[in-house]
């Protein structure tokens, strides 16, 4: 698994989009990908079922829906986002207590300025919480992520 | 009585890395603890003070058993189990 978190600017967009538009309460969804490929190609916002500022979670029958699409589209969840409206962009002990897909890519936007935002990655595995660079592309082409219609050397 | 029971990535350290086991049991009581006796130490995931850890998800074919009975959920021959760690954070 690469240690930075490569990325389409139009999916960044979008994870910050949500995050506002839900602001002040927790927004929160996946990116999912390709199997293997670790590269987002899809954003699917979910429903935070606790509605809140300061908590959030899947609701659990659109979990199931969009797990076994995932799944049937042989796709996995690539990055996991949620938002932080009023502290900084790093998980909280709950975050990294509750983490349970060791192969994604936790993102955190955090909301608490209006003028501005802050994304950052990080990988979460048995409670240990580790940053990583994330380096948003315009596309994928040329960036070494083995998109199918790359004509990327290696 | 044959019920597919679909295991997450994070627990199938306890099933040999299998996705997707069988078990048995007319409950989910009783299918937890077929389970546990195939792959030791998958129930303490799922079970903590008798009921159902609160940050996993257990379905029942498209239920979740959050309203079907919780730990008596009835289970029958063909019915697909997952489980899916519920996704959430503050």
């Amino acid at each position: 698994m690469n240690r930075v978190l490569v990325i389409r600017r139009d999916l960044v967009d979008a994870m910050v989009a949500h995050a506002r538009r839900d602001h002040p309460d927790e927004a929160c969804g996946v990116l999912a990908g390709p199997a293997g490929a670790d590269r987002a190609e899809r954003i699917i916002e979910m429903t935070n079922a606790e509605r809140s500022p300061t908590f959030y979670r899947f609701d659990s029958l659109e979990q199931l829906r969009v797990w076994r699409d995932m799944d049937a589209a042989d796709e996995v969840p690539v990055v996991i986002y949620h938002s932080h409206t009023a502290t900084e962009a790093y998980p909280s002990r709950t975050d990294i207590s509750l983490a349970a897909e060791p192969d994604a890519h936790y993102v955190l936007v955090s909301t608490r300025e209006p003028n501005r935002h802050e994304l950052r990655s990080y990988r979460i595995v048995d409670g240990e919480v580790t940053e990583e660079p994330v380096e948003v592309v315009e596309s994928y082409m040329f960036a070494h992520t083995g998109a199918d219609d790359v004509p990327d050397c290696r | 009585m044959a019920v597919t029971v679909s295991i997450p990535t994070i627990l199938r350290t306890h099933t040999g890395g299998a996705k997707s086991v069988e078990a048995s049991g007319s409950t989910l009581a009783e299918l937890i603890d077929n389970l546990e006796h195939e792959h030791n130490g998958l129930k303490a995931r799922l079970i903590t003070n008798g009921s159902l850890h609160r940050f996993v998800n257990v379905y029942v074919n498209d239920e979740d058993v959050r309203f079907t009975g919780g730990l008596d959920a009835p289970v029958s021959d063909g019915d697909t189990v997952t489980i899916l760690p519920a996704v959430a954070g503050g």
